[in-house]
């Protein structure tokens, strides 16, 4: 009897659509002309989603996760709120994604974003940019120190208020896992009211956005600490051949 | 009561909203300093292998005006077949290739453009050859979760009638809007439609 080939990796298990937003949340305006209509097409996953780009540690700064700094004067830093924002990158199969590069955008303490578009009347902070970068360790930890950003007013109805939140884009090791995404603040009370967080089909799915305040994490007298775990596509182990018998 | 599954959920998506230039191509709009230069803005690091094209569209929402506020990536193989990851099990793929890319939409037209290679082809789970073909993904304002779809060259007419996913299509009249058109010698457009008549083919990726 010929033993068992060695577990391989198989393709990614599909997204659950019905967890994900939908591409049409009327509530969300821009969402009603930038929605496809017809259904998606479904395929098994090739090399071509199986495989994704790599990025290693040498391109990293040193201030890269260091979002009070990386834009500040010498001697200087943001103004705000001193948070870390740490946690893991899993698998839906909770195996780690070491590697994972992730990247953070956010506005300043008072809600002001360091962009041409931007016309909220906050002030900016000439020390911060507003961006930032980390590439998961080998157990998919990953940490950043920030400011908490203030939330901001954004025009869809005439009074939306966006909770404070930070933007994460992730890239894991397959380009299927390829996710873009927000984590809010535990205790928002902005959050249950935002047409964006509204495009998410339940509350569960919004409960694993908003990040708790971790005081085991906090550095005292220096910075809160906030807890976002990220979970990616997971993709299968196969121990046997996807072949007919016999061939 | 069945014992229970104990997967995890992934991670739900929301959009990039107006300001993913500041987190991903934070040069582009002005916020310098920071990182010495926008990821995927070159997806050669020397020369390459195979015929070297340029990729150019917008991405059309539907009442036909082009987004301006579009970040688009592309995956893809080398010349050869091959993707530069750990993840390729089949041969190491041209180390000067990246094969991934990514571009902000122009602030005023709205148009992306990649200097790329044309991808040699990469086989489907059975063991069949795809049609050459990239992945695009693409976020904005406006679009809760990233769009993937993938561009097949008009050119390619006896690969593009075998390949596995094209052939899926069921209204045939809808691959068109996967095909991109030669324009020029070395030179490819490719114009995403996300509503309406032509609307892309978009998948479950
Ligand atoms: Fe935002």
């Amino acid at each position: 009897m010929k033993a068992p080939k060695p577990t391989r990796p198989g393709g990614y298990v599909p997204r659950d659509r019905t967890w994900q937003p939908a591409a049409l949340t009327p509530a969300y305006k821009t969402s009603v002309k930038r929605s496809p209509q017809s259904a998606l097409l479904s395929f098994p996953t090739t090399p071509s989603e199986e495989t994704g780009p790599v990025f290693g540690h040498h391109m990293l700064g040193a201030l890269d996760n260091d979002l009070l700094h990386n834009y500040a004067a010498a001697g200087e830093s943001a103004i705000g709120p001193r948070i870390i924002v740490r946690g893991r990158v899993l698998d839906e199969f909770a195996r780690p994604v070491p590697g994972a590069l992730i990247e953070v955008w956010q506005a300043n303490a008072g809600g002001r974003y360091r962009h041409k578009k931007e016309s909220y009347l906050a002030a900016l902070d000439p020390n911060f940019g507003g961006c930032g970068r980390v590439i998961a360790g080998d157990a998919g930890g990953y940490e950043f120190r920030t400011v908490q950003p203030g939330p901001y007013p954004w025009p869809n109805g005439m009074n939306d208020w966006r909770p404070a939140h930070i933007h994460f884009s992730v890239f894991g090791a397959g380009f299927a896992q390829r996710l873009i995404t927000q984590m809010y603040f535990e205790g928002d009370p902005l959050i249950w009211r935002c047409p964006i967080v509204g495009a998410l089909p339940c509350r569960e799915a919004v409960e694993t956005l908003i990040a708790p305040l971790d005081m085991n994490g906090t550095v005292p007298f220096d910075a809160l600490c906030y807890r976002f775990d990220i979970v990616l596509r997971g993709r299968r182990q196969t121990m046997f051949e996807n072949r007919r018998e016999g061939l | 009561m069945a014992q229970k599954l104990d997967y995890l959920k992934e991670t739900p998506s929301q959009t990039a909203g107006p300001y993913v230039h500041i987190g991903c191509t934070s040069n582009f709009i002005g916020v310098q300093g920071v990182y010495d230069r926008d990821l995927g803005s070159e997806m050669k690091t020397g020369p390459v292998k195979g015929q070297e094209i340029t990729i150019t569209g917008r991405v059309i929402d539907g009442t036909g005006t082009a987004l301006r506020d579009v970040l688009v990536e592309i995956w893809q193989a080398d010349a050869g077949g091959l993707h530069n990851s750990p993840q390729e099990t089949r041969g190491k793929a041209d180390a000067n290739f990246t094969g991934w890319g990514r571009c902000p939409g122009h602030p005023e037209t709205g148009e992306f453009r990649f200097d790329t290679v044309k991808p040699g082809r990469v086989p489907f789970g059975d063991g069949r050859m795809q049609a050459p073909h990239v992945t695009f993904w693409i976020v904005a304002r406006g679009i809760n979760i990233g769009l993937h779809t993938r561009m097949y060259f008009a050119d390619e007419d006896a690969a593009n009638a075998d390949d596995p996913i094209l052939s899926r299509i069921e209204h045939r009249n809808r691959v068109a809007t996967l095909l991109a058109s030669r324009d020029g010698d070395a030179a490819y457009r490719f114009d995403i439609v996300l509503q309406g008549e032509d609307e892309t083919v978009f998948f479950d990726m």
